[in-house]
């Protein structure tokens, strides 16, 4: 019988699904997703985390009750510590298997193998290794699966760089890359800005106002890097610094007409990348940046008043 | 030169006296009030954590003395705490100050980073200088540490209400102004008599609590409302699982030389949390089951509202107070806490435990 491997729909999905979810098909698993963010996962989670937790994190229980309810016979959520050199993940990822154990009932497996290619390279190959031999011993297979799961990832990554969204790739939707008269960076971390729910579907919003939408996805990552490079000390959260060096890259390249920066309520990293990031761009004067804190009590309405206003004035800024 | 730090509880006088050993012109941040508090989260980012704010304020009012040089630590994540300083340092220019900020980065690997760091900035020191000042400065810090530890125990059993407190300021004073190791051990001595002089009961049954949370928040007793003090003269026992001295061994001495601290808290952790997570969200989780260990009555954790680590751990934190069998009550503040509700909370919390207390007597 094929195992059911769930994956939620939260978090790193928006960074790795196509990697993981090769990973797991060759190794012979099924991989079932968590339903899109509904208003009853978001309920769900809200009850099941702490309150103080981030509104991605409330979602990320959410979805693994989705999951447990689908009847998988485990559910991949790893221990993501760190994916580069010297660069960390928020807190809260270090801690994500136990959030997820003591905060939502009668989980089913999970597989909470740690990624840790800062301290522990080696020890992560050797990990995932050992977790693909859970599903099929071979030697060879489990080579497969590991080349499987970087070939998508990369290509993944690749087709993000043309100009999409994770949300455009993952869901499949068609290809709604235009050149448009504004060109507005949306920045923040992929989990708010690709969660429809999360955002309130801002990017299709921003299209709809005939904004061509940058992303820091559709950077090149040696951009990324110099723009990184270019404060006093390196951030070490990497989607703290894949944020910073976006938003120092555009606002030198010159070609942006504005910066929406979206941000959790209550987020660590992001309150002191943010205000660095409105520091560079005040100081610089030539993008305005509009600045978007959401939780689950934010209005839809609000969000949509303070976009097109915000639209307007770039509009008539490059009118004058 | 005239140079400041921010305010951390009594380790500030300890820094006080050490950049003064190194024959710096020290500006003292004046002590922390509400105006510290409104200047530094008038002027922080919104979602900053408490002592990022705190220690904006330190810096505005420092420098608004005559400061033009902070010195500051840094850190290497994954905790916000490693950024702090260079957020600090954008937001005080655009203020218009004209400063220097020195952040002592934690030295990966080798301690000699960290002195090297600190001998340039007093240039005109031998080594020989430069470590007897810090030799002095770790001194000073274990006997303040050693003198609050006796507080604690005495405070629960005074007669008279503040009499504690009253007698370790008047400890407290000696230490700060010695100026050698040796005047140093003669005010910690006249210091630990002063307060075991403090007439109390001994006979009385006082309840016992366990302080975890992030460092910030324990030591310094303005962001944590007082804690100490304040569940003291309820006669309550208080035992504080970070000190600055066991800090600094830990984090500075054992691992520069490739040893590991906190073993046993770690080990008490590891069904409920086997990952460091930042700040000391770890600790906060073991040391909990370690004080369920002990016999403790409850264990208060501190946390400024949303610190990642320790919402890790406030998540975890039930779990391990059901499992364990000992009552956990978690306060995140900000500048926003009011002492009302707090005080309310913690009495409500003690009669709890009160009453565990009877319940299992009787058994
Ligand atoms: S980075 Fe921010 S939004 Fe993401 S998990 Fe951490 S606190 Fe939450
Ligand atoms: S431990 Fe908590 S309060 Fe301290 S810097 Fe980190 S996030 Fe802020």
């Amino acid at each position: 019988m094929t195992v059911k491997v769930g994956i939620p729909r939260a978090l790193l999905y928006y960074h790795y699904y196509p990697g993981w979810e090769a990973f797991f098909r060759s190794l012979g698993a099924e991989v079932v997703l968590s339903d899109e963010t509904t208003k009853k996962i978001v309920d769900s989670g809200v009850r099941l985390a702490v309150d103080e937790a981030c509104l991605p994190v409330k979602l990320y229980l959410g979805h693994l009750a989705n999951l447990r309810d689908k009847g998988v016979d485990c559910i991949f959520a790893p221990r993501v510590v760190s994916v580069e050199r010297k660069k960390y993940l928020c807190p809260k990822f270090l801690g994500l298997p136990e959030i997820a154990r003591f905060g939502v009932p009668d989980l089913p497996r999970l597989l909470d193998v740690e990624i840790n290619v800062h301290q522990q390279y080696q020890k992560t190959r050797r990990d995932l290794k050992k977790l693909a031999a859970g599903f099929d011993r071979r030697p060879w297979v489990i080579a497969r699966a590991l080349r499987a799961a970087k070939l998508a990832q990369d290509e993944y990554e690749a087709t993000l760089r043309l100009g999409h969204t994770p949300h455009d790739v993952l869901s499949g939707t068609e290809n709604t890359y235009q050149e448009g008269k504004l060109r507005v960076a949306v920045l923040g971390h992929a989990y708010n800005l690709n969660d429809k729910f999360i955002s309130m579907d801002l990017l299709s919003k921003l299209r709809e106002f005939g904004a061509e939408v940058v992303t820091a996805e559709m950077l090149r990552p040696q951009d990324i890097k110099r723009g990184a490079g270019l404060l006093e000390k390196e951030i070490f959260w990497t989607f703290g610094k894949e944020l910073m060096g976006a938003a120092f890259h555009l606002l030198e390249e010159g070609k942006i007409d504005g910066v929406v920066l979206v941000a959790s309520f209550g987020c660590g990293p992001d309150s002191l990348v943010c205000e660095l990031v409105e520091r560079m761009y005040k100081r610089g004067k030539n993008a305005p940046v509009l600045m978007l804190t959401l939780d689950e009590h934010t209005g839809e309405a609000g969000v949509v008043t303070r976009l097109e206003a915000f639209i307007d004035m770039l509009r008539w800024r490059k009118a004058v | 030169m005239k140079i400041t730090y921010p305010h951390l509880g009594s380790l500030s006088i300890a820094m006080h006296g050490l950049l003064e050993d190194l024959g710096l012109d020290v500006q003292a941040p004046p002590p922390i009030t509400k105006r510290t508090i409104n200047l530094g989260v008038r002027h922080s980012p919104e979602f900053a954590c408490f002592p990022l704010k705190i220690n904006m304020g330190n810096f505005i009012e420092a420098l608004e003395a005559g400061a033009d040089t902070i010195v500051m630590a840094g850190g290497t994540g994954p905790c916000r705490f490693g950024y702090y300083a260079q957020v600090q340092r954008e937001i005080l220019r655009d203020l218009g100050y004209n400063f220097e900020m020195i952040v002592l980065e934690p030295p990966q690997g080798q301690m000699s980073e960290l002195v090297d760091k600190i001998k340039e900035l007093c240039g005109d020191k031998s080594w020989p200088e430069v470590m007897r000042a810090l030799h002095t400065a770790w001194r000073r810090i274990k006997a303040m540490d050693q003198l609050h530890a006796l507080t604690l125990k005495v405070r629960p059993r005074e007669l008279e209400k503040g009499s504690t407190t009253k007698a370790y300021k008047e400890a407290l004073q000696p230490i700060a102004s010695a100026r050698s190791n040796a005047q140093i051990e003669e005010a910690l001595r006249r210091g630990t008599k002063t307060v075991k002089a403090v007439p109390c009961d001994y006979e009385k049954d006082v309840l016992r609590i366990g302080l975890v949370g992030e460092i910030y928040m324990i030591l310094e007793p303005y962001a944590n409302l007082y804690i100490e003090n304040v569940l003291g003269e309820m006669g309550v026992e208080v035992e504080r699982s970070i000190y600055i001295s066991h800090w600094i061994k830990e984090h500075l001495v054992l691992s520069s030389l490739g040893l590991k601290g906190s073993k046993q808290i770690k080990k008490a952790a590891a069904p409920y949390l086997n990952h460091f997570v930042g700040g000391h969200g770890w600790e906060s989780v073991g040391d909990t089951v370690l004080y369920a260990r002990k016999g403790f009555d409850g264990v208060v954790h501190i946390l400024p509202f949303t610190c990642t680590p320790e919402i890790v751990a406030q998540s975890i934190l039930p779990t391990v107070s059901r499992e364990q069998g000992i009552p956990v009550i978690s306060f995140s503040l900000d500048e926003q806490a009011g002492e009302a509700g707090f005080i309310t909370r913690l009495e409500a919390f003690l009669d709890l435990l009160s009453q565990r207390r009877i319940k299992t007597k009787t058994m």
